[in-house]
């Protein structure tokens, strides 16, 4: 059910335009998705609807933009009010949500961003090591809010769920691509469980891209974007 | 009106604590005030409260912690519903509302720093250039949000108010310290206009550190910005 015409400006690799259709597809709701192609130049519809930062992803409600994925992410949730709730009813639970997702905003792009930098094996453990330190930290987190459920939002996919979630299809691509493992029994237990759920939803599952995909995409236009990685030794 | 046991630990001279004073004035709930020493050894509480970032502002709420200073002013409007709405009402508004808080932590906070930490005039100058560019986006954004009432928030104070607003005492150390003007009639008048009613509001009046209060606290030994202290020295001799 739409509430008027919907439109999402996306990147089909961005985790975070991943946010948003997470959320539409939450609620059911209908939309026509348009693909920029941001090494072809943005679009003209980018750039006015987004002036001040011009980044993707932007929502278009009936010709209205809004920007940055997890304000979009709480639009949606506060628009489309049947189906289940994103952020939790409590005030409490509300806050905590949030500081949880601004923490993933601070912290796991940029963990990640270290991993596809790393151009030695020092560098690559470092990353590691940093990614550890965050995810000690979510995972709990994830103990506290999900209080014993498969997500932080309980039973069903909530707002930490999405904002970290979105990158899960990446967490996948650094696993494979530098053979390390970013969750683990030892210090991860419950996030480990929760990556698995959370890919296997019926929400995530038909739109999170594969990861053969994406590692595709890392190789051959992230990395050398970036000017990184030397190959690994065999 | 209070719900509850409220405490707020937080520093004098921090904006992020005031955006904090700012909500809780404005619902007029009863609070302590628990003062960090800035700059010194953080308190067990401290620590305890926020121990993923060690840092105030933290509103205490029956003994219940809430971090980050616009979490803590959503909080404070969601919980204490019988006074006027900090944020707006309809969605959309309150998209933009969030956006437009979100550019003041990315961009002004960093740009304001710049100018208190820059060496020297050339690289002042230059920051300062960078700073007003930023200035003039919101100048925008107050002309789109405000509809041409006195705040971001229309007639009342509101959300981008308090998260643009809690800088006006710094921005005033920085006209002062360094004789040069954030706004101007020019490019940003409605600001410049704003920043006034702003201050004045009887909400904030009270609560806002003076300037000459601000730039002592710049200048002192524990703070690290030896621009405004070589301004300020220059300035005497």
């Amino acid at each position: 059910m739409a509430k008027g015409d919907v439109k999402l400006l996306g990147t089909w690799a961005s985790p975070f335009a991943l946010r948003v259709k997470i959320a539409l597809k939450l609620k059911s709701v209908d939309y026509e998705y348009l693909e920029e192609n941001l090494r072809g130049g943005k679009s003209e519809l980018l750039l006015k609807s987004n002036p001040v930062h011009k980044k993707i992803p932007v929502l278009l409600h009936g010709d209205r933009p809004v920007c940055e994925s997890l304000v979009i992410v709480q639009y949606i949730d506060e628009v489309w009010t049947y189906g289940p709730s994103i952020l939790p009813s409590d005030p409490y639970d509300r806050a905590i949500a949030r500081f949880w997702a601004a923490y993933v905003e601070d912290k796991v792009w940029l963990s990640m961003r270290a991993f596809m930098t790393a151009n030695d094996e020092d560098a690559r453990v470092e990353a590691v090591a940093k990614f550890k330190e965050v995810s000690v930290l979510l995972e709990d987190a994830f103990v506290k809010s999900s209080k014993g459920k498969p997500f932080f939002g309980g039973d069903e996919i909530g707002y930490v769920d999405i904002a970290f979630g979105a990158f899960a299809g990446w967490f996948k691509v650094i696993e494979k691509a530098l053979n390390v493992e970013l969750f683990d029994e030892a210090t991860t237990p419950n996030l480990l469980a929760w990556v698995v759920a959370f890919l296997a939803h019926p929400a995530i599952e038909d739109i999170i891209p594969s990861t053969d995909k994406l590692l595709e995409f890392a190789t051959n236009v992230v990395l050398p974007s970036i000017k990184a990685v030397a190959p690994a030794s065999q | 009106m209070t719900k509850g046991d409220v405490k707020l630990l937080g520093s004098w001279a921090s904006p992020y604590v005031l955006r904090a004073k700012f909500a809780l004035k404005l619902k007029s709930v009863d609070y302590e005030f628990l003062e960090e020493n800035p700059g010194g050894v953080k308190s067990e509480l401290l620590l305890n409260s926020n121990p993923v970032h060690k840092r105030v502002p933290v509103l205490l709420h029956c003994g219940k912690p809430i971090s980050e200073s616009l979490l803590i002013v959503q909080y404070i409007d969601e919980v204490w519903t019988d006074c006027p709405s900090i944020l707006s009402s309809d969605p959309y508004d309150r998209a933009i509302d969030q956006f437009w808080a979100a550019y003041v932590d990315e961009k002004v906070y960093p740009s304001m720093r710049a100018t208190l930490t820059a060496e020297g005039e050339e690289a002042r100058a230059e920051v300062l250039t960078k700073f007003k560019e930023g200035l003039v986006l919101l100048e925008s954004a107050f002309v789109k949000c405000s509809k041409g009432k006195r705040f971001f928030g229309g007639d009342q104070i509101g959300y981008v108010d308090i998260a643009l607003g809690a800088f006006n005492g710094w921005f005033k150390v920085i006209e002062k310290a360094f004789n040069v003007k954030l706004f101007d009639e020019a490019t940003t008048p409605n600001l410049l206009l704003w920043v006034d009613t702003f201050l004045a509001h009887p909400a904030i009046n009270d609560i806002m550190p003076t300037t000459e209060k601000l730039l002592a606290f710049a200048t002192s030994i524990a703070f690290p910005f030896p621009a405004i202290k070589a301004a300020a020295a220059a300035r005497i001799s």
